[in-house]
């Protein structure tokens, strides 16, 4: 079964503020895009197990226009704060590259 | 149709952009050059300390190409968030440079400096008045923490800039401001709607990184009544999929964008190529908002720091790495209390690299893969020489501690640099991310006006 990694054009994090963090997974075909949404594998209930939040704290948007998935949700500590491990974010993608889409 | 003409030359001033660019975007034609200048992205730190995150010598070099273009072309220059975190200090920086660039060039103007630093008695008497609101997660302001900020600045809207403008200033330079306000307000007052002009500031704050291949460099947006284009210069693309997707940067929302008097709403865009090189967007709306907000930030100091990094690849440490860094912390706390350093006043955190020095407590994986271990000890202490005193505790307990079938009696760590402390100065942490409500959106962004 394809995995993200396998089947995505971009999968990539960032700080949406000081205290989120905004995760997109991106394709570059729409039929792709509409199949993979079809499985309903990328879904706030993954985002939410994947970082160890619960789904209510999860904003996902499903954004058709750019192939992509979003999904916001609280870091582990606010950018910048004693323990932080990633400033910017940009590193906090990879638990996403390995789950398998059904397509 | 209106049209109305920007280049942003690049995401942060300072970031670079080729002279050749800036060049192609004037001779394509331009109502104004503008530039963001910071943003909360490098973390508390500068916003805390007053200082900007890139060098003076880059931000003085994009800063007089600019200067020099906005002069010959007789068009406005405007620079949000100066500084990088658009407080006092930051703002007074991007200022004096401006004053000296014009010396240097023989260059004359009306300059308008718009403050974003909040006085603290107005945000008090704001949270008395029951005139402030938490984002997100964030706890209810209370005085404590107004009190403990070390700096506090309010998101500027357009409308200050606006005024600046229309009071015949041709270079503004604004402290903290919400990113797309400078580029929105030279629009709007040119007359065009809100959802585009707000659309072309979303564009225009990082530069060319709506284009494709992904670069510093300058992009041009034309605003028209019913849609913005969008063409990057140098040997780069906008493409509909790489101007859609621009909209997932650093955003909560590709779709929802909340900004001061408004929300932008591009859930309804459409994009479509004009040429090899520029989309056209369309769809886009602007809904104006019940009550004018203005988003603040702050920072607090919570201590200073010292660090030092290690390594180690002895196996018989690494299969035991918990119990070795539990035994590392026990004894930095009674070395410490020895030097009469309590456990309140300091926090050590050992990153581990190897292990989960990247995602701490999200890290998956859980196993140790590699034969060698990376670790950053950090310190922050109440004062210097607390950080001091305990990262030479645990610099030393990690290189000497016992643990159960050591080998290597002579030192656990391989530690590649002398001195191996290293002091990084004072630590803050972002303390506010409420809103205000304004009598009006020019109250706390007073404006300046200077003849340079």
């Amino acid at each position: 079964m394809p995995r993200i990694r396998d089947i995505a054009k971009v999968c990539k994090s960032k700080n949406a503020g000081p205290f989120d963090l905004t995760i997109d997974v991106v394709f570059d075909d729409p039929g792709l895009f509409r199949r993979v949404r079809a499985t309903g594998v990328l879904c706030p209930e993954l985002f939410a197990r994947l970082y160890g939040v619960g789904a209510g704290e999860v904003l996902f948007t499903e954004y058709e226009a750019g192939l992509a998935f979003k999904a916001t949700l609280p870091r582990l500590v606010p950018a910048g704060d004693i323990g932080d491990t990633d400033v910017y974010g940009a590193q906090q993608h990879t638990p996403l590259l390995d789950v398998e889409i059904p397509v | 149709m209106r049209e109305f003409r920007m280049v942003s030359t690049s995401g942060i001033l300072g970031y670079g952009y080729p002279e050749s660019s800036l060049n192609a975007a004037l001779e394509r034609g331009v109502d104004m050059i503008g530039c963001d200048g910071g943003s909360s992205d490098p973390g508390p730190y500068y916003l805390g300390s007053g200082k900007p995150f890139v060098s003076l010598r880059a931000m003085r070099r994009d800063l007089r190409l600019m200067l020099l273009a906005a002069i010959r072309h007789r068009v406005p220059m405007v620079v949000g968030t100066c500084g990088g975190a658009g407080g006092e200090p930051h703002l007074q920086l991007v200022a004096d440079m401006v004053r000296e660039i014009a010396r240097e060039e023989g260059l004359h103007f009306r300059l308008a400096l718009i403050h974003a630093e909040q006085d603290k008695d107005l945000m008090r008497r704001r949270l008395r008045e029951g005139r402030t609101r938490p984002l997100g997660r964030m706890a209810p302001l209370d005085e404590g923490v107004v009190d403990r900020a070390e700096r506090i600045v309010g998101l500027c809207g357009p409308e200050p800039y606006m005024r600046a403008l229309d009071q015949g200033a041709q270079i503004v330079l604004g402290g903290r401001s919400s990113d797309p306000a400078p580029f929105a307000a030279n629009s709007m007052r040119a007359q065009l709607p809100p959802a585009q002009s707000w659309y072309a500031g979303k564009m225009l704050e990082c530069g060319a990184a709506p284009a494709l291949p992904k670069g510093p460099d300058c992009l041009h947006v034309t605003v028209r009544e019913d849609g913005v284009i969008c063409e990057p210069m140098g040997d780069r693309a906008c493409t509909p999929m790489s101007v859609a997707n621009h909209s997932l940067h650093e955003n909560a929302s590709p779709i929802r964008h909340v900004e001061p008097g408004g929300v932008l709403d591009t859930s309804e865009c459409r994009f479509e190529a004009v040429s090899a090189k520029a989309t056209l967007v369309t769809g886009m709306r602007w809904m104006p908002a019940e009550t004018y907000t203005v988003k603040i930030e702050a920072a607090e100091r919570v201590g200073h720091r010292a660090i030092s990094i290690c390594g180690t690849r002895d196996p018989v440490l690494i299969g035991q790495l918990d119990h070795f860094l539990g035994l590392v912390r026990e004894l930095v706390r009674g070395k410490a209390q020895d030097l009469e350093i309590s456990p309140e006043e300091y926090r050590l955190t050992i990153h581990c690299y190897g292990r989960d020095g990247v995602m701490a407590g999200r890290e998956p994986v859980r196993e140790i893969r590699g034969h060698e271990l990376g670790f950053v000890l950090d310190v922050v202490g109440r004062t210097p020489d607390i950080a001091q005193a305990v990262i030479a505790l645990a610099r030393t307990s990690m290189l000497h501690s016992d643990f159960p079938g050591r080998l290597c009696k002579e030192g656990n760590m391989a530690i590649p640099f002398s001195p191996s402390d290293l002091s990084a100065g004072e630590v803050f942490r972002f303390s506010m991310s409420h809103v205000v409500m304004p009598d009006d959106p020019y109250e706390m962004f007073p404006i300046e006006y200077e003849s340079v």
